[in-house]
């Protein structure tokens, strides 16, 4: 696992935090990444349900699902996470190394008949609930299969 | 993330400390399915002393009411924070789970 931190310049003009992750595909690697997120973000003066509920949960959502679902469990593949924070917005990307999967036609909803029965199927939802945008992009040979989450600070 | 069983006769109560999530759900899940199995029919979920909860967590949450309702008992929460509360009322789960200021809330209730 590595991170960076770029440096703020002496000027007036904040220079966005970014910090990038190289994870295994490992889930128990999840949580410490998040809380150095909502800590960030905290830092950065997102409010307290931001970083009790939207941050932490999509984001342990985004990253599970590179790992499960995206590299399919296998550990030897990676995630590769990038976080990009002001004092407007968080950005995070989340790229696994699968063959990606089509996010709008991926419909999940209380209205759904099994919803209250079936045990999975959530972790979309939530991402689409707690973050202000959700896209998807890839995948492609250079940079996987890549999710990325936007939550606007004022939100 | 740990969690303290506490059995009474067919009152389990499990007090659930940290985060209930994709890494420990099917630890959690496991320890409340074996106390059913052992006569559990009322069982309580306290997550005062918790962080936040995920969709596996969720998952494992509806699961558990299912076959505890099967068994003849029913799965009661107690102790959800606002922003626990707001997830389960996002998700409208809140419709599925009695949901308890405390436990001893949810250990009166009938």
């Amino acid at each position: 696992m590595t991170g960076s931190a770029a440096q703020r310049p002496a000027t007036d003009a904040p220079t966005p935090i970014t910090r990038r992750w190289a994870l295994a595909s490992d889930v128990t690697l999840i949580e410490p990444v998040v809380e150095t997120i909502v800590a960030l973000c905290t830092g950065a003066g997102f409010s307290a349900r931001h970083c009790h509920l939207n941050v932490p949960v999509a984001i342990t959502e985004a990253l599970a699902n590179a790992m499960l679902r995206g590299n399919r469990g296998d550990r030897s593949r990676s995630v590769q996470v990038r976080v990009e924070l002001d004092t407007q917005s968080l950005r995070v990307e989340v790229t696994d190394e699968g063959g990606g999967f089509d996010l709008s036609g991926l419909q999940q909803s209380p209205a759904e008949a099994d919803w209250f029965e079936r045990e999975d199927g959530r972790g979309v939802f939530l991402m689409r609930t707690l973050m202000d945008r959700v896209e998807s992009a890839g995948p492609d040979a250079d940079s996987g299969h890549c999710i990325r989450l936007i939550l606007h600070r004022t939100s | 993330m740990s969690f303290i069983l506490d059995r009474n006769e067919d009152v389990l109560l499990v007090d659930v400390e940290g985060q209930l999530v994709v890494t420990n759900r099917q630890e959690f899940k496991q320890a409340v399915l074996d106390a059913v199995e052992q006569g559990a029919r009322t069982v309580v979920v306290d997550f005062t002393r918790s962080g936040y909860i995920d969709s596996s967590g969720l998952g494992a949450l509806v699961s558990l009411s299912k076959r505890v309702r099967d068994a003849g008992g029913d799965l009661r929460l107690a102790g959800l924070n606002e922003d626990l509360r707001t997830l389960f009322e996002l998700t409208r789960l809140d419709q599925l789970f009695p949901l308890y200021p405390t436990r001893a809330d949810a250990l009166a209730a009938r």
